[in-house]
């Protein structure tokens, strides 16, 4: 039967394939089919099955009632909730903060060295940033732990009558995160200052500005596409990141990518982590429009 | 932006920029030769720990585990996203906007969210975990940062070599393996390259798919950061960092080679 029709009309099948062959259409839809079917399995099904888990409820052994609910997302607007929330926009926002303050000056010196060098003062940036995060965060747990470096340097020197407790606390969450994001703001930073011709600064100072009034209103606005990019590089990872506050928060120090772990892994509780997700997920989503809205923003974010 | 050498006060703070990045790690590495078990303070030189870093059978199965996840998931994103950055920057096809936007996906969400997404969905489909979800786990956030790599790569190509390679009656096959492929090279082994270490540094991700006996190296490391302080950590760090500062500056000199007219 099938090769009946077959041999009936060989020719038109023919050129039908050689139409599908010459026309771009296909032959970009081939070429992208692979990404898309791959992506479809690891990407959109995935979220989707997190969509609609966040509807459904936890059963008494942690297994999962298929009946459509908003319990989990009400029960996400309950103020122990609600500050975990609070408490990761701050962290995500003072870690962005902490790595403007360190990284602008960096990318701004690095824009100004000679074309040669400034190759090399990159690469001397990312080194750190390709060694593991997990090697970063231990460095730091050496130096601030209470008989860590920073304590004996300190009570040596007699600054201090008895070990500081830093590590354990908030302000070691913020050490060890504005130093592991700080590559992601420096690189974006500097894509756009080296972009500034010198002409825009010596015109600035032709027309009367001082030096420091001509940063303000010309190099400062020029680079504000890097600022932006390095700040959804920055901010959103912080925002889920739940390795740092594991390892250098106390146990008090809950990130809403420690609560999602948790709900998942310790609580069992998957539609309740699901939901959580989506909230993280939605925060980032507006954050990244809100941003990218804002300024022509492109290439910055390639570094 | 050059010219004028930077004024002292900004030279004096990209040193201090620098020190704080790099401190860290050079005390991480002096104390991996630390003969004092609780490595607090330094007692004297010993090369000890290497020794017990390499007779610990955890770490040996875990960079192993490591190594296998990293090739395989390096090889195939690395076809398939070049596939797809050939597709992006050559073809206009219909769904073409929501194919580049799904591209920006796994760059964009966090880590965490698509980490639990995959924990779901491989336990609904009853996909036990190991290896093999890593695996998949991997290729599926390399992909995107493969193709965005190869793009940028592609985006400077001059079509008209490959017209002329067709003129001179090559086929589109042999255009495509002996003219497009070569020049694009670069690019398809910076985005492998990029790839690579991505996997080879992924925790988050890596710690949702994973299931016993499946432990890489940074889940390795991080338990061993969680129970105890001690050289072995340090020693391995240590080796760790040494590897990525050796591949990447000959990454950096296999570049400017290549490029001569840039290095100015």
């Amino acid at each position: 039967m099938a090769a009946e029709t077959s041999s009936v009309s060989p020719a038109p099948r023919f050129s039908l394939i050689r139409q599908l062959r010459e026309s771009p259409h296909a032959q970009g839809l081939a070429l992208i089919s692979p990404t898309l079917i791959y992506l479809l399995f690891t990407l959109v099904l995935p979220l989707l099955l997190v969509v609609v888990l966040s509807f459904m409820t936890r059963g008494p052994y942690g297994n999962i009632i298929y009946r459509v609910n908003l319990g989990n997302y009400t029960r996400l607007m309950d103020t122990l909730y609600l500050r975990i929330l609070g408490y990761s926009l701050l962290t995500a926002a003072l870690t962005t903060v902490g790595t403007i303050l360190i990284g602008y000056p960096l990318a701004y010196y690095i824009a100004r060295t000679p074309p040669r060098q400034r190759s090399v003062y990159l690469f001397l940036i990312l080194v750190p940033f390709w060694t593991n995060f997990i090697i970063r965060i231990y460095a730091w747990i050496m130096i601030l732990r209470t008989e860590g470096l920073l304590n004996s340097f300190l009570l040596k020197i007699g600054f201090i009558q008895a070990p500081l407790d830093i590590l354990y606390t908030p302000t070691a969450v913020l050490i060890g995160m504005v130093y592991e994001f700080l590559p992601f703001m420096v690189l974006p930073l500097y894509t756009s200052l080296e972009k500034i011709e010198p002409a825009q600064l010596e015109a600035a100072a032709d027309l009367g500005a001082r030096p420091f009034m001509a940063f303000l209103r010309v190099t400062l606005p020029l680079s504000l596409p890097g600022m932006i990019a390095g700040s959804i590089l920055v901010f959103i990872p912080a925002m889920g990141m739940f390795v740092v506050p594991d390892l250098m928060g106390g146990a008090k120090t809950i990130l809403v990518g420690n609560l999602i772990r948790n709900q998942f892994l310790t609580a069992r509780d998957w539609p309740f982590g699901a939901a959580a997700s989506m909230l993280l997920l939605i925060l980032t989503l507006i954050f990244t429009l809100f941003y990218t809205r804002r300024a022509g923003f492109g290439e910055e974010l390639l570094v | 932006m050059s010219e004028k050498k930077p004024a002292l006060w900004l030279r004096i703070y990209a040193l201090l920029a620098y020190a704080y990045i790099y401190f860290p790690i050079l005390i991480l590495i002096i104390f991996s030769f630390n003969t004092q078990k609780i490595n607090v303070r330094w007692e004297g030189f010993t090369l000890q720990w290497y020794k017990v870093l390499f007779n610990d059978q955890n770490v040996i199965l875990a960079t192993r585990n490591t190594l296998i996840i990293a090739f395989t998931s390096t090889i195939i994103s690395t076809v398939i996203g070049t596939l797809a950055a050939l597709a992006l920057q050559r073809y206009r096809f219909p769904g073409y906007g929501a194919a580049e936007s799904l591209l920006y996906v796994p760059v964009i969400i966090p880590e965490v969210v698509m980490g639990i997404s995959l924990l779901a969905f491989f336990a609904s489909i009853g996909l036990t975990l190991g290896l093999g979800t890593i695996t998949l786990s991997h290729i599926a956030f390399n992909i995107p940062f493969v193709t965005l790599v190869v793009r940028a790569r592609l985006h400077g190509f001059d079509k008209s070599i490959e017209e002329a390679a067709m003129d001179l009656g090559a086929n589109e096959l042999t255009t495509f393996w002996r003219v497009t492929l070569p020049t694009i090279m670069p690019g398809v082994l910076s985005g492998a390259l990029l790839a690579f270490t991505l996997s080879l540094d992924d925790y988050v991700i890596t710690y949702f798919t994973a299931g016993p006996g499946s432990t890489t190296l940074p889940l390795r490391i991080f338990s061993m950061v969680r129970f105890a302080v001690t050289p072995e950590v340090n020693a391995l760090s240590t080796l760790w960092v040494l590897t990525v500062f050796i591949v990447l500056l000959i990454g950096q000199i296999a570049q400017r080679s290549q490029s001569p007219q840039q290095t100015r």
